[in-house]
């Protein structure tokens, strides 16, 4: 590549200007509000952390980490997520808090991209961690949580949707019982989304054909409630059954909450498999092409920092949510210029510190010299007030 | 509601006819004369659809970024884009393989150079099998760099290899059959579940039917015959 020219940055990486900047805030602030409402706390870690503990442990593939040196030669990562950093600090700084924990989280994080246009390297998450509930209750709260906070942000319309890893998980171990390879083979193919792929290995595979038309036929499992009772028939196996019955008790308790009516489930819907151990789900507003919030179940993590403990989450995808969020989500500053000169200098800085201290003002203050008072560009306030 | 119009990135040029003959015959009310039109977007008001027709190598960009719910695009180019998309149904239309190609008289050479429109593609395929080579991006007329010399050997679609035979040009290898998919949005096909599904079914169908007649007409020639 050439030298780079001055206006550029590197690839997926972002300026955001005041406008952009005071929609941005206004959505976290709103998400975070929300979150601490239903008693989420606040935590901030690290930009940086270690490659062998935070990196590893990340959902993030290794090749979309940025990864950079210490002087001793120590490989570090930028954060790709915060899940992996929060699972750290409740294995040490917080050990001995009592479980549940109840964390949120705001915070930019990075992933290298493939060199293209609309992919970002640095973005934004506000989210939060349920740590040590493993119920049905603890993933409805969360789930109703991660609506409420769509909602917070001002995006109006979006379904958020519901799988369970433990379905599939369930149905590939009671039909291909020892046979790994073979079920690796399926899951990769649902994990890129190639239903196609998924046919062709299924059809290639040496086993009970009405156990094929089953593994096929989940690929229709997406709904409402009815899908919990239309999948038990495939559900041979007690994974299956548990898996389900889990799934139809989490939507019991969206029920409690209300929020049924932005909720579908999707068996089809698969997650990082090493990583998600139960229910999975993921937000989506009708306006954009990606999906603005995902979380789920991962009740292995905290083991691998030494805290062995079910938990689950989700992040929303801040700036991408500022692209469809409705803006009466951010009240209008109310502008205000005060100019003056040399004479009144006293009077105009009591006047502005005082309109300072009113809700959504926002005062600037401007020296005039003695002969400039005619020329001076005053666009863009709503108020301009003059000691001159 | 405007909304809910289903927006299909259809690929104009060779795949376009048979895949509007086979939405056609889905119950899809395609006029006969559309792919004359030179327009960009043509709406279709009565299946509440809208098609976009773009160049095949960017529909799965158009689906992507969700500027389309769904397209018709061949799994050629879903290979060399790797984007992150639901491939939802095998056409079966516009059947042809990707093969590695070259001059009869090839021998392994100690820097081979294989030319191609698909340079991802070709680079995994070699990779996985253990072999170093270099890649060069052609746009077209793929088959002159082995004639010229650019290159030892080539990967690229065939269909019946008559392109190659006239060159005197060999298929040395075949690396996978093709044929056109219907991909859809991750979004989309959540929010616009409904209209997807329905669409894929009457595909199906459509699809299942032409497989059985076609196994049907092979049986009862060879009765005839």
């Amino acid at each position: 590549m050439s030298k780079p020219k001055v206006f550029e940055k590197p690839n997926g990486f972002k300026d955001y200007l005041p406008e952009a900047v005071s929609r941005l805030r206004a959505i976290e602030l709103n998400v975070l509000a929300c979150m601490r409402s239903w008693g989420y706390r606040q935590i901030i870690t690290p930009t940086l952390e270690y490659y062998d503990t935070v990196g590893l442990a990340s959902s993030t593939p290794n090749e979309r980490l940025f990864k950079l040196l210490d002087k001793r030669g120590t490989t570090l990562v930028l954060r790709s997520e915060m899940t992996a950093p929060i699972a750290r600090v409740v294995a040490s700084l917080l050990k001995d808090e009592p479980l549940p924990l109840r964390l949120s989280h705001h915070s930019n994080v990075f992933r290298a991209i493939e060199e293209e246009a609309g992919k970002e390297a640095e973005f934004f998450q506000t989210g939060v961690e349920l740590v040590g509930d493993g119920s049905a209750e603890a993933d409805g709260e969360v789930v109703a949580l991660s609506i409420a906070c769509l909602k917070a942000a001002g995006v109006r319309d979006f379904k958020v949707a519901l799988g369970h890893v433990g379905f599939l998980n369930g149905l590939l171990e009671a039909g291909l019982g020892g046979r790994p390879e073979e079920q690796q083979a399926l899951k990769e193919c649902l994990l890129k989304r190639d239903y196609v792929g998924y046919r062709h290995v299924l059809r290639s595979i040496d086993a009970d054909e009405r156990f094929k038309a089953e593994l096929e036929a989940i690929l229709r499992l997406r709904g409402g409630r009815e899908i919990c009772r239309d999948a038990e028939r495939y559900a041979h196996s007690q994974a299956a059954q548990e898996s389900l019955r889990h799934l139809c008790e989490v939507w019991d308790v969206l029920d409690a909450y209300g929020v049924n009516e932005h909720i579908v489930i999707d068996l089809t819907m698969f997650g990082n498999f090493s990583y998600y151990t139960g229910l999975i789900f993921e937000g989506y507003a009708s306006t954009l092409g990606f999906p603005v919030l995902s979380g789920g179940r991962y009740d292995k993590l905290l083991a691998t920092f030494g805290r062995p403990a079910a938990a689950t989450g989700f992040a929303l995808a801040t700036n991408r949510i500022m692209e469809v969020a409705e803006d009466d989500v951010r009240e209008r500053p109310h502008r205000v210029l005060v100019l003056y000169d040399r004479k009144h200098r006293a009077e105009a800085v009591r006047t502005a510190m005082e309109l300072r201290n009113r809700p959504g003002f926002e005062v600037e203050s401007r020296f005039v010299g003695e002969n400039a008072a005619n020329g001076l560009k005053v666009q863009g306030y709503d108020e301009v007030i003059r000691f001159l | 509601m405007p909304q809910d119009v289903l927006k299909v990135a259809m690929p104009k040029g060779r795949i376009y006819k048979q895949a509007s003959d086979l939405f056609r015959k889905a119950g899809l009310p395609i006029p006969e004369d559309f792919d004359e039109s030179r327009k960009l977007i043509i709406p279709l008001p009565e299946a509440n659809m809208e098609f976009i027709m773009a160049k095949p190598a960017d529909v799965p960009t158009y689906v992507e970024y969700g500027a389309a719910d769904i397209g018709v695009v061949g799994k050629d180019v879903l290979l060399e884009e790797s984007r992150g998309v639901y491939e939802l149904i095998d056409l079966g239309i516009a059947r042809c393989r990707m093969s590695v190609i070259g001059l009869p008289d090839w021998k392994p050479l100690m820097h081979p150079r294989v030319a191609t429109k698909y340079p991802n593609i070709a680079s995994r395929y070699f990779r996985e099998r253990g072999q170093q080579v270099d890649v060069i991006k052609l746009n077209g007329s793929i088959e002159l760099a082995p004639l010229v010399g650019l290159a030892d050997r080539i990967v690229d679609l065939v269909e019946t290899g008559r392109t190659i035979r006239e060159n005197g040009l060999m298929e040395l290898e075949k690396m996978f059959d093709v044929t056109s998919r219907l991909i859809a949005n991750r979004v989309s096909y959540r929010m616009k579940n409904g209209p997807i599904q329905q669409l894929c079914d009457r595909l199906q169908a459509v699809i299942e039917l032409g497989a059985r007649n076609a196994a049907a007409d092979g049986g009862h020639s060879k009765v005839l015959r």
